[in-house]
């Protein structure tokens, strides 16, 4: 802004940003790297005047003042270059010079980022600190009859099924008469959520696929990741480790056709395919990866042209209805592979979940179902359909799961729950939760981009660039200069790190319930909440 | 714990075999129950071995509530044997009318049923009575089947039988089963008493099933009126035993499977592996989380022992040919059997199933490491 001040109504000042620099004079070194790695040139460097007054020793000279100049950093108070807290400035400083801080008061930024009428669209997650999984504890602790099991002692069996399991009187018919029983697989509980090859760097996406290729072969866990919708690159297609793989297939078919022509020479089949009707971050919108990350890699691998943006449409186009869809994508998928592969579809968590879960329970076909509940990350997507949009998974993935109850098929199609699991770090009691309101199976993918990618975003609207491709930890950029920051071996050993801890931490929590032959599926006498009105929507007990 | 004793015999015995061994393990429960159940039944009740006996207690007023029901469906009193108790119960054991054991005759109507169609009928009948007598506390029903008797009450065991004159002549059974309650986890309910019975089959166990609500939601789901109930997580053993023999038409090694499955990598070196995974994934939901020790037996007198996998409760078989006894300690082994041969004893592991035939000639053993004896 210039002095006299062109004042519109977008002029801001600092205190009406969101994120505020605090530089320290004294400590900067002026060395510059705070702003050459500002990912969104929030500051730049400054020319300041400064006033010193000058007071000589003795009466025979009057005090003055010196003027000079100082050499420091400016912020940017433009609404596109507003920072956002990333705190990449900090984290550069040899000296602790610079770190982000948030406004005293609510932004005035926020009234101000729909220039040329384009609403805010980021990355990132519901920007609400809440989380109704925290709140579940575990209360059944076996403390009478049983001796305790010893967490890190004894043998547990921490594995669920992926697909659909017939009913037991079905099942031994169909042994005896050699017939077709749908494919089922026994996987570890969590799962890596779908996360695309293009949403995340090839960095990223390979540090992923190497620490699930080693937990799978060297520690013997059966964990599986899913593509998200952005296909899969023709070299894994072609590799053994595919069946480690759940291929996702969405609403703008990206990378289907690269999918397809792999067919004939994959060596192995995909753990699954999910079909995705919604993700809980943005319920009914489809995907999108803007232009700034569809570079050429990313534009072969998905069949579309260089820099444009992908948006892929709310729904499957191609089909009338949700039945229909769901009956004929599912069928023709297992043809696909000779109905060989499950298929399942994901859905954002919705007050209709048990309208599709109904559908499903009527297809013989569905091999089980993801819910995806608001808490949900995404790598870009409007600002109101994160904030505003979407069910709670707690008491969605519940409703299903008693429904299933209801019509005696709990354990034909197995749930699983997604969407805010880990937000505050308690991964494993999260899925513990989830497990016993009657999920089969978690699915997480912004808890493993932050403890395995080391995002930094958060709640509180820190960094959420995603979208742009100018992720400061390279873990969503396209731009080979940023994403080489990341290295995917490292990446990998923190997957497995986290898989490894998850898996102690959740044997410390089933232990004491006196849980170890299998997954505690419902087992939600063991869970209480102190809140009388969550306790009965969930059917749990009340604790106070 | 919980302590259980049970013994099958070529001679019929007195139920005071049980209810002394129960005494010597008195140690390890406060004597808060004792369940019993007799079933290939000698004495008096010998002549009626087709007829369906109902076993419960009842008021005076459930009596004729009961009179009244089964007169509509015609079924009628062939032989009495209920125990009317003529002095003070011991103490904490409530006052009841009758402890009743009645043996009732087939309409004519019935002739010419199927097994099957009896066994539901009959079935039904017990969980209508159940249903009725909860209403005002007048009827407590265990089981209605041939050659059956139940008895539960509150209480300590022996004092129990000295009040009902358990050491009666003519009540006698060559398989009996009983236990000594330690009440844990629930309100004293005789209904949470062990052993259950459905159709036969009857268990009764010790320890705790943390899997207890999935596999009820489970079972209750079936839409089999039958599964109900549920004051103790033990009665699901019952029922899932009774849904793997009637329902799904398998046997006791599948049983074992169906509770405590083998390991997905330990079935890729099984035998019958493909199969038996196919079982786990289909009754997952049926997969106890023990500790826990299963004693039960099945409508063709087979008297059997199974732990869950993490075998954290004890149990011993052991005897000599023509008398087995099953055991939660040794020592009530000891006392129901002192001259038993060593030999035949056995302390079945996590993945033992020990059993013993009506034949009642020797301790058999199965492993589930084993292929299964009708495989699929």
């Amino acid at each position: 802004m210039e002095s006299m001040g062109i004042l519109n109504p977008s002029s801001l000042s600092i205190k009406d940003l969101h994120w505020r620099i605090l530089w320290d004079k004294d400590k900067c070194t002026l060395c510059g790297k705070c702003t050459a790695v500002c990912p969104v040139r929030a500051i730049e460097p400054g020319v300041h005047r400064k006033r010193v007054l000058d007071v000589p020793v003795g009466l025979s000279v009057k005090p003055g003042n010196v003027y000079g100049v100082y050499h420091g950093i400016n912020q940017v108070t433009d609404p596109s270059r507003a920072c956002t807290g990333c705190g990449m400035c900090s984290y550069v400083c040899p000296n602790d010079a610079i770190i982000p801080v948030t406004n005293e008061e609510i932004d005035k930024l926020r009234f101000h980022v729909n220039q040329d009428g384009e609403p805010r669209r980021r990355g990132g997650r519901r920007n609400s600190s809440e989380s109704l999984l925290d709140r579940i504890k575990f209360i059944r602790i076996s403390m009478l009859t049983d001796p305790a099991l010893d967490a890190g002692r004894h043998e547990f069996e921490l594995r669920t099924l992926l697909g659909r399991i017939l009913p037991p009187e079905d099942m031994i018919k169909a042994a005896s008469e050699h017939a077709w029983i749908p494919p089922v697989r026994e996987i570890y509980p969590l799962i890596i959520g779908g996360m695309s090859f293009g949403a995340l760097s090839p960095n990223m996406w390979e540090g992923l696929q190497l620490g699930v290729a080693y937990l799978n072969e060297e520690l013997g866990m059966p964990v599986r990741i899913c593509t998200g919708e952005g296909g899969c690159p023709p070299r894994l297609l072609r590799s053994r480790f595919i069946k480690y793989v759940i291929l996702q297939i969405a609403s703008g078919y990206f990378g289907w056709d690269e999918i397809l022509h792999a067919l004939p020479d994959m060596k192995e089949d995909p753990c699954a395919i999910e079909i995705k009707y919604g993700q809980g971050a943005k319920p009914g919108d489809g995907g999108l990866l803007m232009w700034y990350k569809v570079n050429k890699l990313i534009a072969a691998i998905r069949g579309v042209p260089e820099g444009v943006s992908l948006p892929s449409p709310p729904t499957h186009q191609t089909k009338y209805s949700i039945e229909e869809s769901v009956a004929k994508m599912i069928q023709s998928m297992y043809m696909a592979w000779g109905f060989r592969v499950p298929v399942y579809p994901k859905i954002s968590a919705t007050t209709t979940s048990l309208a599709v879960l109904n559908n499903l329970a009527r297809n013989p076909y569905a091999a089980a179902l993801a819910i995806d509940g608001e808490d949900g990350g995404t790598g870009a997507a409007y600002n109101v359909s994160m904030n505003h949009m979407g069910h709670p998974i707690a008491s969605n993935i519940r409703d299903a799961y008693l429904n299933l109850v209801k019509i005696g098929k709990q354990n034909e199609i197995p749930l699983f729950a997604g969407g805010g699991v880990g937000k505050h770090g308690s991964l494993a009691a999260n899925a513990a939760a989830l497990i016993m309101l009657g999920a089969s199976g978690i699915q997480t993918g912004k808890y493993i981009m932050q403890a395995a990618g080391g995002c930094v975003g958060s709640e509180t609207d820190r960094c959420n660039i995603c979208n742009i491709g100018l992720c400061p930890k390279g873990i969503t950029s396209q731009d080979p200069r940023i994403y080489r920051r990341l290295d995917p071996e490292d990446v990998a050993q923190r997957v497995v790190d986290v898989f490894r801890s998850f898996d102690s931490e959740l044997k410390k929590v089933l232990a004491p319930l006196g849980r170890s032959t299998s997954l505690p599926i419902g087992m939600s006498d063991a869970i209480g909440i102190d809140d009388r009105d969550v306790a009965k929507r969930l059917n749990i007990t009340y604790v106070v | 714990m919980c302590r259980l004793f049970a013994v099958t015999s070529e001679e019929a015995l007195s139920p005071m075999v049980a209810i002394r061994a129960l005494d010597v393990m008195k140690e390890g429960h406060d004597g808060s129950g004792v369940g019993i159940y007799m079933t290939d039944l000698g004495g008096d009740l010998e002549p009626f071995k087709g007829s369906p006996i109902l076993s419960g207690i009842f008021t005076q007023e459930g009596i004729k509530k009961l009179d009244r029901y089964m007169m509509e469906l015609g079924l009628l009193t062939k032989y009495k044997f209920s125990i009317r108790p003529n002095r003070k119960p011991p103490e904490g054991t409530p006052r009841r009318d009758v402890y009743l054991i009645r043996v009732y005759e087939h309409p004519y109507e019935w002739e010419g049923l199927s097994d099957t169609e009896i066994a539901t009928r009959l079935m039904q009948i017990r969980v209508d009575l159940r249903k009725m007598g909860e209403e005002d506390q007048s009827m407590m029903v265990f089981s209605f089947w041939p050659d059956t008797i139940m008895i539960k009450e509150v209480g300590d065991p022996m004092a129990i039988a000295e009040y009902l004159g358990l050491d009666r002549k003519g009540l006698k059974a060559r398989i009996i089963m009983a236990q000594g309650r330690q009440n844990t986890n629930y309100a004293i309910t005789l209904y949470a008493c062990h052993p259950f019975f459905i159709q036969g089959f009857a268990t009764m166990t010790n320890g705790e099933n943390t899997a207890f609500i999935p596999i009820r939601e489970y079972l209750t789901s079936r839409g089999y009126p039958g599964y109900m109930g549920y004051q103790s997580d033990s009665e699901v053993f019952t029922h899932i035993l009774h849904y793997d023999h009637n329902i799904l038409g398998l046997g006791l090694e599948e049983y074992k499977h169906i509770i405590t499955p083998l390991k997905d990598e330990e079935l890729l070196r099984h035998p019958d592996g493909t199969f038996l995974k196919q079982l786990k994934h289909c009754c997952r939901f049926l997969t106890i989380d023990g500790p826990n020790c299963i004693i039960g037996c099945l409508p063709d007198r087979t008297l059997f022992m199974i732990h869950d996998s993490k075998k954290l409760r004890p149990g011993v078989v052991g005897g000599k040919p023509g008398m087995f006894a099953f055991s939660s300690e040794m020592c009530g082994l000891d006392k129901a059997i002192p001259s038993r041969e060593k030999n035949y004893e056995f302390q079945p592991m996590k993945y033992d199933v020990a059993f013993v035939d009506a034949a009642r000639m020797e301790v058999k053993r199965w492993n589930q490491w084993e292929s299964l004896t009708h495989p699929h």
